[in-house]
């Protein structure tokens, strides 16, 4: 990933644009068969990716960079899960939003 | 070019920036041409009478040869070739058209000769999206790796273009980072 800046990391953000019930949000970790998974390029800004987590996600901030930070260093991150119908359509997004998005099963 | 800021708030909120003549002229040019090339993609696949009855749209099944195309539009799995396949031929064509939107959404919204951008939240949006499929395109051709450094060596070939990558990088951050000053 590319690190224009990292000022990122300090600006205030917008809200989530979607609200996710924590609880809710867990279970659906922990019984769900499928997976979004982000890969590392060279191209992607990491302010532009954490931005995309927090307005396709509705993330916090800090989830979203948090998971940026795993796709930079890790090479990859799982940033959503669910059944196949949601993963295919989180995929279609993230591939909207040009980042390199695959599914798989967990 | 006069960088991107937010103006006013709430509802009235609007990203603006200036840019001189030959930065439009780039601009455009860049968007017009991955635009081009999506639509040329999208037309190797014309829509048949079953789509057109039922209203399905289909893509083809196979990845672009075109390491660009390819980067644009990429598979949905890894390893299961047949799924891949499967989920490119329903999902390519609306990809193809949000990328399409974007880009006319960028060429809108920039004036031919230069002069100021304002945008909406939802506007930058569509040109974050534009911009980044740009810095995608170009930076594939270039082959652009986290380690290369800012200025190439003056023989290497891709030296000449790699100061418009950048520029468009510049133009990108900017603009994420007065979108993320929206609330």
């Amino acid at each position: 990933m590319h690190g224009a800046t990292m000022e990122v990391m300090t600006t205030p953000l917008p809200a989530p644009t979607r609200q996710v019930d924590p609880a809710a949000a867990d279970d659906a970790v922990a019984d769900t068969p499928w997976q979004a998974i982000v890969w590392n390029d060279p191209v992607n800004l990491m302010s532009y990716v954490t931005y995309v987590f927090q307005k396709l996600f509705g993330y916090p901030e800090p989830k979203a960079t948090a998971l940026m930070l795993d796709v930079h260093h890790k090479g990859r991150a799982a940033v959503s899960s669910g059944d196949r119908d949601k993963i295919e359509a989180d995929v279609a997004k993230l591939h909207a939003a040009g980042l390199w998005a695959t599914m798989q099963r967990t | 070019m006069r960088p991107w800021k937010r103006s006013g708030r709430g509802s009235r909120a609007r990203l603006v920036a200036t840019l001189e003549a030959p930065e439009a002229a780039v601009l455009r040019g860049l968007v017009g041409e991955v635009r081009q090339m999506l639509a040329e993609r999208a037309e190797e696949s014309p829509a048949d009478e079953l789509a057109e009855l039922t209203g399905m749209r289909t893509g083809p099944s196979a990845a672009p040869e075109d390491r660009v195309l390819a980067r644009l539009l990429p598979d949905f799995t890894r390893g299961d070739a047949e799924l891949a396949g499967a989920l490119r031929s329903l999902h390519e064509p609306a990809l193809i058209e949000a990328k399409d939107a974007a880009a006319a959404t960028v060429l809108d919204a920039l004036p031919e000769g230069g002069g100021r951008v304002e945008l909406t939240p939802a506007q930058a949006d569509a040109w974050l999206a534009a911009l980044n499929d740009v810095r995608l395109a170009l930076g594939t051709a270039l082959d652009v790796s986290e380690e290369m450094p800012d200025e190439l060596p003056p023989d290497d070939p891709r030296a000449p273009h790699i100061g418009v990558y950048h520029w468009v990088t510049f133009v990108q951050d900017g603009l994420v980072q007065a979108r993320m000053s929206v609330r």
